[in-house]
C-alpha cells in the first residue's frame, strides 16, 4: 500500500483497482523471486514505458535486496577497485551489485550514527573510487586485440557498464540512506523524474540527452495527432450551392449533402528564441522538436538572439545530423552578441521588427522562447506589439514556473499583456502546448 | 490455465523459438493466470508481434489476429451480416410468410464472424491477436472494452455470446497515440525494449544458427554501440538479425572495417544516422 502511495506521489496514477491487481500478482507469484515480484508489479501498476525507472527506483527502496550492510570484508581501496576491474571485464552484473554494497559500506559513511545527521553518500563513495580510471584496466584486464574500430565499439561498451556500476552505487546509497531516515522521505526526495517531468532549466547533460532522443518519437506523436485532427476538422459546414446542385440528381431531395471544402493550409511557423545561458536549454530542445516537425508547416524560421538577433534557420536544417553540437554551433556562427552576452530583450526586439519583420506574415505563427528576464532593460513593448500584430497567432513560452513570473529582472507580465504567455517547463508541457497551439 | 509456473512459461516459449526476458515471462505468465488481456509496448521490430505467435505456437493454440487500422469499424473487427447471401435466401423461399423469413435469415448461417467474435466464439484454445491497437480510432477502443473486459459480445438479432473458455489476448502498440485509461486499466502492461546483449546474442544464435560464435558477438556489441548513438531509428532486434543474416549470406566470417561500411544499409535506414554511425564508429571503408 504505501508503495503505491510512494508511486502516486512521482505522478504514476494507480488507482485501488491497480492495486488490487498488484495484490492478486503477489498472490499468484509470492515474495520468493524478487525480479519476478518487479516485473509482475510493474505490469499491474505502469501504463505508460516512460514511468519505468522510477518505478525501478522506488521499487528498489521498498523491496531492497538486502538489509544492511556486509561486514565479511573489511574492504581496502585498491583490492576492491582489482575487484572491479574484474567483475566489468566479465560483465556480470551480480557481482558488480554485491561490489557497490561492499563499495558504499566502505566509503560513503558521512556524519555520525546519530538520527537525521548521518547517512550514506553515493558521491563520496564515487569520489574515493573513481571507477571512470578504471577504464585502461578493464581493457587490459579483457585482452582485447579487436581490430580497428572495434577497440573502440568494446571501449563504448566498458564505459557503459562504469556508468551502470555508478547507478548502482547510487541505488545501494538510496537504500542504505533509507534504513536510517525511513523509506517514505526518501522515495519523496531522491527518486529521479521520468525525463518527460524534468524541467528544462534544472535538468543535466544525462537528462538533455535523453530528452534528445525522445524527440523523434515525440515529433511522430505529435504529426499523427495533428493530422488527425485535421481530418476531424475537415467534416463541417455544408455547402449549400453545391448540395443543391447535387439534389438536383434526386429530384430536389438532398440525399448526399456536400460539405465545404477547406483548404491544407499548411501554417508557417517563426520561432524566435533566447539563446542565453539561463534557457538555452530550452531553446535548444524547442528547435529541434520544430525541426523535426518541420513537414507539418510549409516553412519554418527561426531566429535566435541574446543581445541581437539573427537568422539560424540554416543553421538549425543542418544540425539536425548532430543534435547535441547545435547549441554550439549557433553561438559560433550567428551574431548574437554585441558586448556582454547578457540577454537584451529591447535591442534584439528591435533588430528582429527592423530587419527581419517581412518574415511575419497573415499566415505565420510566431512563437518566442525566453523567460522575459531583460537585466533591466526597457521592455520595448511597441516592437513586439507590431510583431504581435503582423502574426496570425503569437505566444510567448516561458521555461519559469507561473510564481516566478516578474521577480526580479523579469518583465514577463509585461510581456504577457501584450501576448498570450504560457508556463512550458517540461517535455511533457511542450508537446501539450505544441498541439493545443498549432492552427490546425 | 496454460502454464503452471514462469519457468514453463519460459522453457516453453524457448522451444516455440521466442528467448525470453524475466519480464516477459513472469508478465506472459501472470496474463494466464490473471485472465487479463496483455498489452505490449514497445518501438517496432523488438517481438511484440512474435510474443503472440510464440504463445500460440507453444500452447498449442489457434492464433486470430486483428490488424487494426485508421478506419476499422464493427463490421471489420466483430462481426457482419451476409447481405448478399440473405437476400439470396429471400428469393429463393418467395412463397414464405415474413415471419419465417425474418426467423431464417437471422440465423448463424448468414454471420460472418469477424476476429474478436471467432476468438470469443471459439472453444479451442486461442491466442488472439489485436495488432497496432495504437493505430485504430478512439470508437473502436470503446467497442474493445466490451469484448476485452466481460469476453462477450452482443448480436442484437441472436443475443449475448459469452466465451466459453477465455482467450489469451495480446495488445501490441507502438504508443504513436496513448490509449485510453480505460483500456489500460484493464489490461497488464509489459513494455518491451531492446533486449540486453546476452539476450541478443541468444537470439541470434537460435534465430541464424550458422553463423559463428565470434562474429555473432562482435555483431552485438556493434549494435549496442549503435544503440548509445543519438540516432532517430536504433536499429531492433529484427534488423540485427537481418544484418546476421546479410553477413552470412556475403560469406563474411569476421567483422571488418569494410564490411560495416558495406552493410551499414541494413540495420540503419536513414541516411543522416548512417552518416553519423560512419564518423562515431570511424569505419570509413
Amino acid at each position: 500500500m504505501s508503495f503505491v502511495e510512494a508511486l502516486r506521489e512521482h505522478s504514476i496514477l494507480a488507482g485501488p483497482g491497480e492495486t488490487i491487481d498488484a495484490a492478486r500478482v503477489l498472490a499468484v507469484l509470492g515474495m520468493d523471486d524478487r525480479e519476478r515480484v518487479r516485473e509482475g508489479l510493474a505490469a499491474s501498476l505502469l501504463r505508460r514505458s516512460g514511468q519505468r525507472t522510477v518505478f525501478d527506483q522506488v521499487f528498489d527502496l521498498y523491496f531492497p535486496v538486502s538489509v544492511g550492510g556486509r561486514s565479511d570484508e573489511p574492504a581496502d581501496l585498491e583490492s576492491l577497485r582489482e575487484q572491479l576491474v574484474q567483475a566489468l571485464a566479465a560483465g556480470t552484473a551480480g557481482e558488480q551489485q554485491a561490489l557497490a554494497q561492499a563499495a558504499v559500506d566502505a566509503f560513503g559513511r558521512f556524519g555520525e550514527g546519530s538520527q537525521g545527521a548521518g547517512g550514506w553518500s553515493a558521491y563520496q563513495t564515487l569520489q574515493r573510487l573513481r571507477p571512470e580510471t578504471l577504464l585502461v584496466r578493464v581493457l587490459a584486464a579483457l585482452r582485447a586485440d579487436d581490430p580497428g574500430f572495434m577497440a573502440d565499439v568494446r571501449r563504448d561498451e566498458v564505459r557503459r557498464q562504469i556508468a551502470g556500476f555508478r547507478r548502482m552505487v547510487e541505488t545501494e546509497a538510496r537504500r542504505r540512506t533509507a534504513e536510517l531516515r525511513g523509506r517514505e522521505t526518501v522515495a519523496r526526495n531522491a527518486v529521479a523524474p521520468p525525463s518527460d517531468r524534468v524541467d528544462f532549466l534544472t535538468a543535466g547533460r544525462a537528462q538533455l540527452a535523453d530528452m534528445r532522443r525522445a524527440i523523434y518519437p515525440l515529433s511522430r506523436k505529435l504529426a499523427t495527432r495533428l493530422a488527425a485532427r485535421r481530418r476531424r476538422a475537415r467534416r463541417g459546414e455544408i455547402d449549400i450551392r453545391r448540395t443543391l446542385r447535387r439534389s438536383i440528381a434526386f429530384g430536389g431531395v438532398p440525399v448526399k449533402p456536400a460539405f465545404k471544402r477547406r483548404r491544407p493550409g499548411r501554417p508557417e511557423l517563426v520561432l524566435l528564441c533566447d539563446m542565453s545561458g539561463s534557457v538555452a536549454g530550452f531553446a535548444h530542445f524547442t528547435l529541434l522538436l520544430t525541426q523535426a516537425l518541420r513537414d507539418q508547416f510549409s516553412k519554418v524560421r527561426a531566429f535566435a538572439f541574446v543581445e541581437t538577433t539573427d537568422e539560424v534557420t540554416h543553421l538549425v536544417k543542418a544540425g539536425a545530423e548532430n543534435p547535441a553540437g547545435l547549441a554550439a554551433r549557433i553561438h559560433r556562427e550567428a551574431k548574437l552578441t554585441r558586448w556582454d552576452g547578457h540577454s537584451d530583450y529591447t535591442h534584439s526586439l528591435q533588430v528582429f521588427v527592423d530587419q527581419w519583420l517581412d518574415a511575419v506574415g497573415p499566415r505565420t505563427s510566431v512563437l518566442i522562447l525566453g523567460d522575459a528576464r531583460n537585466n533591466g532593460g526597457d521592455p520595448n513593448l511597441p516592437a513586439l506589439r507590431r510583431i504581435v500584430g503582423n502574426a496570425r497567432r503569437a505566444y510567448w513560452l516561458n521555461p519559469e514556473s507561473p510564481r516566478l513570473w516578474s521577480t526580479g529582472d523579469s518583465l514577463a507580465n509585461e510581456y504577457a499583456t501584450v501576448v498570450e504567455m504560457h508556463e512550458c517547463r517540461t517535455v511533457h508541457q511542450l508537446s501539450e502546448l505544441i498541439t493545443r497551439l498549432l492552427p490546425v | 490455465m496454460l502454464f503452471d509456473s514462469v519457468d514453463e512459461v519460459a522453457q516453453r516459449l524457448a522451444s516455440a523459438g521466442y528467448l525470453t526476458s524475466t519480464a516477459i515471462a513472469t508478465t506472459v505468465f501472470l496474463a494466464d493466470r490473471l485472465g487479463k488481456p496483455l498489452l505490449v509496448e514497445g518501438p517496432a521490430g523488438v517481438g511484440k508481434t512474435e510474443l503472440a505467435r510464440a504463445v500460440a505456437t507453444a500452447t498449442g493454440s489457434q492464433l486470430v489476429r486483428l490488424q487494426c487500422y485508421e478506419g476499422i469499424d464493427e463490421a471489420r473487427a466483430l462481426y457482419e451480416w451476409n447481405h448478399a447471401k440473405q437476400l439470396l435466401r429471400i428469393t429463393a423461399g418467395r412463397d414464405e410468410s415474413w415471419h419465417e423469413a425474418r426467423a431464417d435469415i437471422f440465423t448463424e448461417e448468414f454471420l460472418l464472424p469477424r476476429p474478436l467474435l471467432t476468438a470469443i466464439r471459439n472453444p479451442d484454445p486461442t491466442v488472439l491477436l489485436i495488432d497496432e491497437t495504437d493505430k485504430a480510432d478512439v470508437e473502436v477502443e470503446g467497442l474493445l472494452l466490451e469484448v476485452l473486459g466481460d469476453f462477450q459480445v452482443t448480436v442484437p438479432e441472436l443475443g449475448t455470446i459469452t466465451a466459453t473458455r477465455k482467450p489469451f489476448v495480446v495488445l501490441t502498440s507502438n504508443a504513436t497515440r496513448e490509449l485510453s485509461e480505460a483500456l489500460k486499466r484493464r489490461c497488464l502492461f509489459l513494455h518491451l525494449d531492446f533486449p540486453d546483449s546476452e539476450r541478443e546474442l541468444e537470439i541470434v544464435r537460435l534465430k541464424v544458427p550458422e553463423v559463428s560464435g565470434t562474429l555473432a558477438e562482435s555483431l552485438v556489441r556493434v549494435v549496442g554501440a549503435l544503440r548509445a548513438l543519438e540516432l532517430r531509428k536504433s536499429p531492433s532486434i529484427a534488423e540485427t538479425i537481418d544484418w546476421a543474416r546479410t553477413l552470412l549470406a556475403l560469406g563474411a566470417d569476421h567483422l571488418d572495417e569494410a564490411v560495416v561500411h558495406a552493410t551499414l544499409g541494413v540495420v540503419l535506414k536513414y541516411e543522416a544516422d548512417k552518416k553519423r554511425a560512419v564518423n562515431e564508429l570511424k569505419v570509413l571503408g
